[in-house]
């Protein structure tokens, strides 16, 4: 299990490295490394040339802003984890973040990274799909803006052309004090969730849902939205009998089913976290992490 | 196949493991963990699953721990590395975690303790007094078949003692 | 004389080296001109091979030699890895090749070896390598392979039942007519791969001037490796040694000779080079042997009271596709099944099917696991049917102390008797239900379902064969350095035995263990050895090195006596140094004495004792040794997702006497551990074409520290009869019980629900599965 041969560049600039992803042909761009390094030692992929982001400090920052925050698409998972700004104004992050590989692989795991490989089963495309995050990728035509519900292509394949680079992902934060939960089922901490629930609610001083945002990961090839229990949630008072029936709306989604778990297993997992999530974005933060 | 080997770049890198600066010439698909352990001849860094998962071959990168089996050896130019040969002191006194993994039996084959005592070194810098579920959650990234973690878990916690309190000795 | 090492929790002398790093591993050795290899295997389960072209990889910068049957056959007395047991008769067709002439049966069986400069080159080329494969249909599943119109295996093969046997004694037929009770289930029982962090590997060191081989192998038996080139390329002895340098692990992958280390060093023989072999994981998930599949049907006979009076049945074992060791598996999981209990009437009948999936050989624990699930199960749902309490139908037909040594109507796999020849279960049942509060658990399971939380308590007993013979050699020496050195063929792969054997030597000599050096599993310096498995270095090796001691501790105080020119009585041995009791400044040190037995001119040597301060002993057990325990296990099921959670784990062991208890401890708590991960975890799985679909560490789930609870261990020492040492063996002891006991405690805690679970491991899909099941009916 040895990587395959490959020429190998590492741009200092996202310029650098849109015009070498526009004149090499399969070629394969190397964010945190913590997926491309093990499909290229196990060689499932066999690039012709590899494009070494990391030492483009332009990718990597954190734009602690009140009106839209900006997370370079090379930020360490670890940095975000480690963000006081994001744990105060999006706790959820670091709530998911530390369900996600290892201190190790987070060390070196960047956000973009985990976005394009765009694992089904991944919580961080599940977080920023609750968060309607906007991914920011640049290209030869120059830089767009792609909604996150729109970047699961398919299966493993984000939305976006193959001169195209993602630079940075944005969003609108939640009000201060807004609720938040990440509950996943994996079979051993650091797992893959086999399904994971982003649960971010608002409410008022009387305790009614204004807004709620639940999706799911692990159920399909990108992050699910369970607006059918959004819609339950908002508006009402929180209490156990919505929580239960806005998650019950979740046991007959379309799931996904593979060796280690058939769907109905899954659908029956989704109905049970966003519950737990749910009721773990009302009882404050650490709540969902307690299994 | 893509290409052929000849095609293939190389690279002169320069990093600084344990402190002693290296100049090589390196293939660039080269690990950074086949670097260490062929090339540089630190063999302590041990290769258990080459896909990330086992954790046996964590080193330190600036400070921080990663896996060197997922790492490129040109990724780590400049870089200063630390390994299982660097983590005791320049006399050779052994670091507490390595005092606290011999008197709790705290490894059995060996192969897996490389990976397990550079995460510890770091999280322990990091969470100078955990308990015992933070150690076991922090320990999840490094599997080890021998010795169901429980040595492990104890001599973590104890050398996390000794290094809060270094004049105290082993309080097993 | 002072015993004052043994059973002390001595540190270990191995430690050191591998907390800095410099402790040596096979990949750590390099050769200069060495080359490294890797393997064309193949992707189908069963294929016939039609032409191999390496031309295109031979072109390839870096790459040496491409070489498959072809080339090798000529180097083969015959393409054959010789069996274990010679003797024993099987299917012509499963016997253990060294590589694939013109047929397939496995997904990763070797076609060709590639050598290159580098194993990145040699993975280059595998692809270069053109194999033109006639896809054959293939059987996956051991339970369809016996079918009479089931796909063959081996495609000259007329069927896939490798084997068939019984095992039985009294008379079922009668029991089960006399029963009060009968009732039976059927058992689904898997255990995956032993996953040593560290892979097989081997570097062959190619001896140009003696045109042999030296062989550093990460094996579990080192003389069997040697043997095997021996045999296989019809060298002698001269020509072959096989060594091995610390291992990481093994668990049983690495117990046989396998095609890899032959095929590589028959490159080396034939390309006149060394050559390494590092396995990577993929390999170790596609060639390393596994211990897999086992169906059970069976059906239990009991008298009013819930005592046994019969088991009878059916099981059918996965072989793969090749018999690498002989039946080890299914025939120690058939005579496992009585364990500790008074069984009068067993009849088992096993069939050995061939599958086209990679071979199996023992893991860990080797068939008793398995025997013990059938036993412990049978226990639990006695119980159940008769409504008595799960310890109270153990409590019953548990072996008493005063029928002990007892006597097994059952014959071990070398013919001889079976004897459980120490041991007290009634009084380690005990101490496991007092020691895990069993008898309160009903309080605190009630309290628990009040407050919606399903916690349920399990148990069970085990027995083990261990120290399995027919000897291991002992070697002890005093060099004229002084340095006292001990040899055996039993090495460790990483327990911590060295530290033993050093406790056990150096308790004669009153020196401190660390100054024993111990050099285990070299064929350069022992002429005979068997190996590392079964639980059975530290009885035989140790019993050999104890006995060795003490010979060459008496030749030495002779030896003295001699020199000094006193009687033996009146001289002490400590710390190395005979002295005269009362005078110490008359004194000799044990370098002295080897100097004097070395010959050496000028001293004077007694002439009744032979030269060399050394012994060689192959201690020859009476018998097999027996262990026992009985675990108990407390779970938490999350019926919301089907995960369980071990909240307490409570093992009461008798490895009879204790060498160093820390290191059985250690033991004790890895095999409880690799229990937890075949319940819970450990699934390798094959689609229905016999395809791998577990192969990654991300896919085949080990267990990690926070899924591994703390094990209390309460120690239970009935010294073994039949080895001077009064030791069983421990490395297996902690895995055997496991999966029942958890299982017990899964079903206790879903007792609401009705829940049986009939297989291991069990997953949260299945468990939740199992629970809708259970409420749809009611």
């Amino acid at each position: 299990m040895k990587p395959p041969p490959f020429h190998y560049y590492d741009p200092g600039t996202v310029q650098e490295a849109i015009a070498l992803l526009g004149s090499l042909d399969n070629a394969k761009l190397l964010a945190g490394g913590q997926s491309l390094m093990p499909m290229l030692n196990m060689r499932y992929v066999l690039p012709d040339h590899v494009i070494d982001l990391n030492r483009i400090p332009e990718l990597s920052h954190i734009d602690e802003s009140e009106d839209r925050i900006v997370i370079g698409a090379m930020t360490r998972q670890r940095e975000i984890e480690r963000s006081e700004f994001l744990a105060r104004r999006c706790p959820i992050f670091r709530e998911a973040l530390i369900q996600v590989g290892h201190r190790q692989t987070r060390n070196r795991g960047t956000i973009g990274g985990s976005l394009c490989h765009l694992d089904p089963a991944a919580e961080l495309p599940a977080v920023l799909a609750a968060l309607d995050a906007t991914i920011h990728v640049t290209g030869p035509q120059g830089s767009r803006e792609v909604p996150i519900a729109e970047f699961p292509a398919f299966y493993m394949t984000p939305a976006i052309e193959l001169d195209e680079l993602v630079t940075s992902i944005s969003f609108e934060p939640w009000p201060e004090g807004h609720k938040s939960a990440f509950v996943e089922f994996a079979r051993r901490p650091g797992d893959f969730a086999i399904v994971g629930v982003a649960a971010l609610l608002a409410t008022n001083d009387a305790g009614e849902v204004l807004r709620a945002a639940v999706t799911l990961a692990g159920v399909a090839a990108g992050p699910v939205r369970c607006s059918a229990a959004e819609e339950q949630l908002v508006g009402a008072g929180i209490g156990d009998d919505l929580i239960r029936v806005a998650a019950e709306t979740c046991r007959d989604i379309d799931a996904m089913e593979d060796v280690h778990a058939p769907s109905s297993y899954r659908q029956h997992l989704a109905a049970e976290l966003v519950a737990r999530a749910v009721q773990a974005a009302v009882d404050g933060p650490g709540a969902g992490l307690s299994r | 196949m893509s290409m052929t080997p000849e095609a293939t770049d190389r690279r002169s890198i320069s990093v600084t493991v344990n402190g002693q600066r290296h100049d090589v010439d390196v293939e660039t698909r080269l690990t950074l963990a086949d670097c260490l352990r062929h090339r540089l001849g630190l063999t302590g860094t041990h290769l258990g699953c080459e896909h990330g998962v086992c954790g046996a071959c964590t080193v330190l990168v600036n400070g921080n721990t990663a896996r060197s089996c997922l790492m490129l050896a040109v990724q780590a130019d400049g870089a200063e590395i630390a390994t299982v040969e660097g983590i005791a002191s320049e006399n050779g006194e052994w670091h507490p975690l390595q005092k606290a993994f011999h008197e709790h039996h705290a490894l059995q084959c060996g192969f897996c303790t490389a990976g397990i005592l550079t995460s510890m070194v770091e999280f322990l810098q990091e969470n100078p007094d955990p308990d015992e579920p933070e150690v076991r959650e922090a320990l999840s990234g490094n599997i080890c078949r021998c010795t169901g973690y429980q040595g492990i878990v104890q001599a973590v916690l104890d050398a996390a003692r000794r290094l809060r309190s270094p004049n105290q000795e082993s309080s097993s | 004389m002072s015993e004052g090492l043994i059973g002390t929790p001595v540190r270990r002398l191995e430690d050191a080296a591998l907390l800095t790093g410099t402790a040596r591993f096979v990949d750590d050795i390099e050769i200069p001109g060495m080359l490294e290899c890797a393997f064309v295997r193949s992707p189908h389960p069963h294929a016939v091979i039609r032409s191999i072209n390496s031309s295109a990889a031979m072109e390839l910068p870096g790459v040496h030699a491409v070489f498959s049957y072809a080339d090798l056959a000529p180097l083969l007395t015959k393409n054959l890895i010789p069996p274990d047991n010679p003797n024993l008769e099987f299917a012509e067709t499963t016997k253990a090749i060294v590589l694939a002439e013109d047929e397939v049966c496995y997904v990763g069986e070797i076609v060709a070896i590639v050598l290159a400069d580098s194993r990145y080159v040699a993975e280059d080329a595998l692809t270069l390598v053109e194999v033109d494969y006639e896809i054959l249909p293939a059987v996956s599943d051991c339970r369809d392979a016996i079918a009479p119109d089931a796909p063959r295996v081996h495609r000259h093969a007329s069927n896939n039942v490798v084997a068939e046997f019984r095992t039985e004694f009294g008379d079922c037929h009668a029991a089960f007519a006399n029963a009060a009770h009968v009732f039976n289930l059927s058992l689904k029982q898997h255990r995956g791969s032993g996953h040593p962090i560290e892979g097989r590997g081997i570097v062959i060191e190619f001896d140009a001037a003696n045109d042999g081989l030296t062989a550093w192998s990460s094996t579990q038996g080192a003389h069997r490796v040697r043997n095997s080139l021996v045999d296989i390329f019809g060298l002698d002895e001269t020509r072959v040694r096989a060594a091995t340098p610390d291992v990481g692990g093994g668990f049983g992958s690495k117990h046989i000779v396998y095609p890899e280390e032959v095929i590589a060093s028959g490159a080396a023989l034939l390309h006149r080079c060394s050559v390494k072999w590092i396995e990577d994981r993929r390999e170790h998930f596609l060639a390393a042997i596994q211990e897999r599949d086992q169906y059970w049907d069976v059906e239990v006979a009991t008298d009013t009271e819930g005592r046994l009076m019969g088991i009878r049945g059916s099981m059918i074992h996965d072989q793969g596709a090749y018999t690498l060791l002989g039946f080890n598996v299914p025939h120690n999981a058939s005579l496992a099944v009585p364990g500790p209990y008074v069984l009068p009437n067993y009849q088992l009948d096993v069939t050995i099917a061939t599958t086209n999936r990679v071979g199996t050989i023992p893991v860990r624990g080797a068939g008793y696991p398995e025997g013990t699930f059938t036993m412990e199960r049978i226990m639990d749902l006695v119980a159940d049917e008769l409504g008595m309490g799960r310890d109270e139908v153990r409590r019953r037909n548990l072996i008493s102390a005063d029928m002990i040594p007892y006597e097994l109507p059952l014959r071990a796999r070398d013919g001889s008797t079976t004897q459980y020849e120490s041991g007290d279960y009634p009084a380690c049942l005990q101490k496991a239900l007092d020691g895990s509060d069993f008898a309160n658990f009903p309080e605190r399971q009630a309290q628990a379902r009040n407050e919606g939380r399903y916690i349920g308590i399990g148990l069970a007993n085990c027995t083990k064969i261990t120290g399995r013979g027919p000897f291991e050699t002992g070697i002890v020496r005093i060099g004229p350095s002084g340095q006292i050195t001990v040899h055996t063929g039993a090495m460790p792969m990483g327990q911590g035995i060295k530290t033993a054997y050093a406790q056990i030597c150096a308790d004669q000599f009153g020196v401190d263990p660390g100054n024993v050096k111990v050099i285990a599993g070299d064929t350069g310096t022992v002429p005979m050895g068997i190996g590392g498995f079964g639980s059975r270095q530290t009885v035989t090796a140790g019993s050999s090195i104890h006995l060795a001691s003490i010979e060459v501790r008496e030749k030495a105080l002779k030896t003295a006596a001699h020199m000094l020119e006193v009687s033996e009585q009146d001289l002490e041995l400590s710390d190395g140094e005979i002295s005269v009791k009362g005078v110490p400044e008359l004194s000799v040190s044990l370098s002295d004495v080897a100097k004097a037995l070395s010959g050496a001119v000028g001293y004077p040597r007694p002439k009744d004792v032979p030269p060399g301060l050394e012994a060689t002993v192959n201690f020859l057990p009476t018998g097999l040794t027996y262990g026992n325990g009985v675990h108990v296990v407390e779970v938490h099921v999350d019926i919301g997702t089907g995960g369980v959670e071990i909240t307490r784990y409570v093992v009461v062991n008798d490895s009879g006497r204790l060498i160093n208890p820390l290191i059985a401890e250690g033991q004790i708590i890895g095999g409880v551990a690799h229990g937890i991960g075949n319940s819970l975890f450990e699934w390798m799985g094959y689609d229905e074409t016999g395809q791998p679909v577990t192969t990654t560490f991300a896919e085949y789930l080990l267990p990690t520290a926070p899924v591994v609870p703390n094990i209390e261990i309460i120690h239970h020492e009935t010294p073994s009869t039949v080895n001077p040492l009064g030791v069983k063996g421990v490395g297996e002891a902690g895995v055997i019980p496991a999966a029942p006991a958890i299982m017990s405690a899964i079903e206790d805690a879903l007792k609401p629900f009705g829940v049986r679970i009939s297989e291991t491991p069990i997953s949260p899909p299945q468990l939740i599965q199992l629970i809708q099941k259970a409420q749809a009916k009611h």
